[in-house]
């Protein structure tokens, strides 16, 4: 069968879970496994170390992985990697490096996997409104969308190997700008609420941040939420000309549910909308919909899940 | 008057999609287009109005290039409408997988002599956002992608999402930059442009792409999503949340 390797995917210094997600895609897609850790301090792969399903890890280490650059990365990764169906998570970032590192060894790329049967794999196509299955042949590189495949367990143990990784740099931070909020942005996070246009004013998603920072989630908006108000800013637009999320949870609150809001959140694996008008579209996509202003569900839902975690 | 001291030649890629709004229908395993509107890909317009500042900036010229058939030349004229210079159409049809189809479009831009390339982020039909990265590996340049924002003066810095905010790039030719939604606004045509667009002659090339290695067998419809419950009154947010740690177990 075909030997598969795995980038792991890396949030805020840490390997992140979705990691074992692409460990169990890796295992449908064939067989050996070799996790590739992209660190500047090998120390990063220990806490993986019993990870299961891979019969090797590789720590790939170099001053390249400090900051992203998408042609130093694609050359040090390739370099460490043995060859097979590459595996990455469908971040925006990872998605970027699998096309690269794709092209780098003259194979095709396929996005956004969210099913894999034999060789065949399944991604969204027309922003979720349909679906295209393709067939594999030979070597590729896939991402796969977060939430979608159960992850790995955690009760393996695996060596760590540390390979001196090296890429030459072809761009040049001059500079990070912090966000002024120190909210996760949505395509960081596990749950996002977000407010529409049915917010009033953006005063009022001052409800949404409270809840978020109960829960640990993200504020996102509607374009038309984002296009009205100046405080809100086009990063936090969910939606076809917006980000892409999968989320655990979504809460759309004030959102009418546009074909195009859609485009960027009906992966979510749980919906909940908040809505005044009980024929909103937004409600043939949520698992569970209130049917009431924000004004009356909002104190609510904060107060009990503020019981529910406290 | 120009800044640099040398004219940039800018290629702009822009596909035609169905507008966002349409129904996707399947007939025959395949998606139905045969009655769907069909748009520039809404960041290629960010695109393309970014390859037009660029040339405002230091000077050169741009050229639009999409890879379709005959209908695909409506694309260019959009964009000629709004300024570019030259249009070209690389005739091809067929399905080609991403290396097949980088492989036509990085031929095409090394053979002309482009010096930067920009594209959308992702395509509105496949959502893949490969095709950038990819075309600038294959032609051993940078890419940056996901761009907000690009300034030209002091050379090019561009603006891209960095995990807890914005990096600021510096960024030099040859280079692909793939675009997402800014603050830039795109321009919209004038009369004269609508005019001149009508008139302009598309210059066609015809492609010989390699054999693709990933094929599509068939397009269908998602699975339909269980009806979710539907609850009345913002009361019902406590049982909501009860749901969400019983049944859903994510809280
Ligand atoms: C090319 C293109 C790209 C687009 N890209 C995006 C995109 O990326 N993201 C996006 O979101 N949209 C996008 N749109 C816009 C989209 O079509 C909709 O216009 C937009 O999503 C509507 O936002 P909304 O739901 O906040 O507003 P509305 O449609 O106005 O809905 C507001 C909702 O709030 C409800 N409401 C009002 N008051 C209250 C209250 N007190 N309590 C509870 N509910 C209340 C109303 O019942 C209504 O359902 C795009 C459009 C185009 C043409
Ligand atoms: N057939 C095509 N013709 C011209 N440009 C294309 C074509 N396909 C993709 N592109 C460009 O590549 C970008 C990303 O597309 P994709 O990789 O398909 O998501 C698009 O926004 C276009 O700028």
């Amino acid at each position: 069968m075909t030997e598969t390797v795995v980038i792991a995917e890396i949030n805020k210094g840490k390997v992140s879970p979705t990691t074992n997600e692409l460990i169990s895609a890796a295992n449908i897609l064939g067989s050996d496994c070799t996790l590739v850790i992209p660190c500047t301090d090998s120390s990063l792969a220990d806490q993986v170390s019993n990870i299961s399903g891979v019969s090797k890890i590789i720590a790939a280490k170099s001053s390249v992985f400090t900051n992203y650059d998408a042609s130093g990365w694609a050359q040090a990764l390739d370099s460490v990697a043995p060859q097979g169906i590459i595996v990455t998570a469908a971040s925006a970032q990872s998605k970027d490096l699998a096309a690269r590192i794709a092209a780098r060894r003259n194979v095709s790329v396929v996005q956004d996997v969210i099913s894999i049967v034999g060789t065949t794999l399944s991604t969204p196509i027309y922003s979720g409104k349909a679906i295209e299955n393709v067939a594999i042949n030979g070597n590729v590189v896939v991402s796969i969308r977060p939430n979608v495949f159960a992850g790995v367990s955690n009760d393996g143990s695996c060596e760590i190997q540390v390979i001196d990784a090296s890429g030459d740099l072809s761009t040049a931070v001059k500079e990070l700008v912090e966000r002024a909020s120190a909210r996760l942005d949505v395509s960081e996070a596990n749950i996002i609420i977000s407010g529409g246009r049915g917010m009033g004013s953006p005063d009022n998603f001052s409800h949404l941040e409270a809840i978020a920072d109960t829960l640990g989630a993200a504020v996102g908006a509607s374009r038309a939420a984002v296009d009205t108000w100046d405080d809100i800013p086009h990063s936090m637009q969910v939606g076809q000309t917006g980000k892409t999320v999968n989320p655990n949870l979504y809460i759309a609150v004030g959102i009418s549910g546009a074909i195009q809001h859609l485009a960027g959140m009906r992966s979510s694996k749980y919906i909940v909308a908040i809505n005044k008008d009980a024929d909103a579209p937004i409600f043939q996509y949520a698992d569970y919909g209130i049917v009431s202003t924000w004004e009356e569900a909002l104190p609510v839902l904060s107060s009990a899940l503020s019981n529910m975690l406290s | 008057m120009f800044i640099g001291d040398t004219m940039v030649k800018i290629a702009v890629l822009v596909k035609q999609v169905p507008d966002t709004n349409s129904k996707i229908q399947i007939s025959n395993d395949r998606v139905d287009l045969s009655s769907v509107k069909m748009v520039m890909s809404p960041f290629d317009e960010f695109a393309v109005e970014n390859a037009l500042l660029h040339k405002e900036a230091v000077g050169g010229t741009v050229t639009a290039i999409t890879v379709g058939g005959n209908s695909a030349d409506k694309v260019l004229k959009d964009a000629k409408a709004i300024g570019v210079d030259e249009i070209v159409r690389l005739d091809c049809t067929e399905y080609m997988d991403s290396n097949a189809f980088q492989t036509v479009i990085s031929g095409v831009i090394s053979q002309d002599g482009y010096e930067v390339v920009y594209c959308g982020k992702s395509s509105a039909d496949t959502g893949s956002g490969s095709t950038g990265p990819g075309v600038a590996e294959k032609l051993g340049w940078a890419s940056v992608s996901n761009v907000t924002d690009i300034q030209f003066t002091d050379g090019m810095t561009v603006t891209v999402p960095a995990e807890g905010g914005n990096a600021i790039i510096n960024v030099s030719a040859p280079l692909v930059v793939s675009c997402d939604k800014g603050s830039i606004k795109v321009r919209k045509p004038n009369v004269k442009g609508i005019m001149m667009a009508k008139r302009a002659q598309v210059d066609v090339k015809s492609v010989n792409p390699n054999p693709s290695n990933v094929t599509v067998v068939s397009q269908t419809m998602p699975a339909e999503k269980p009806a979710g419950k539907k609850f009345e009154g913002g009361q019902s947010a406590e049982t909501v949340v009860q749901l969400l740690r019983e049944e859903a177990n994510i809280i």
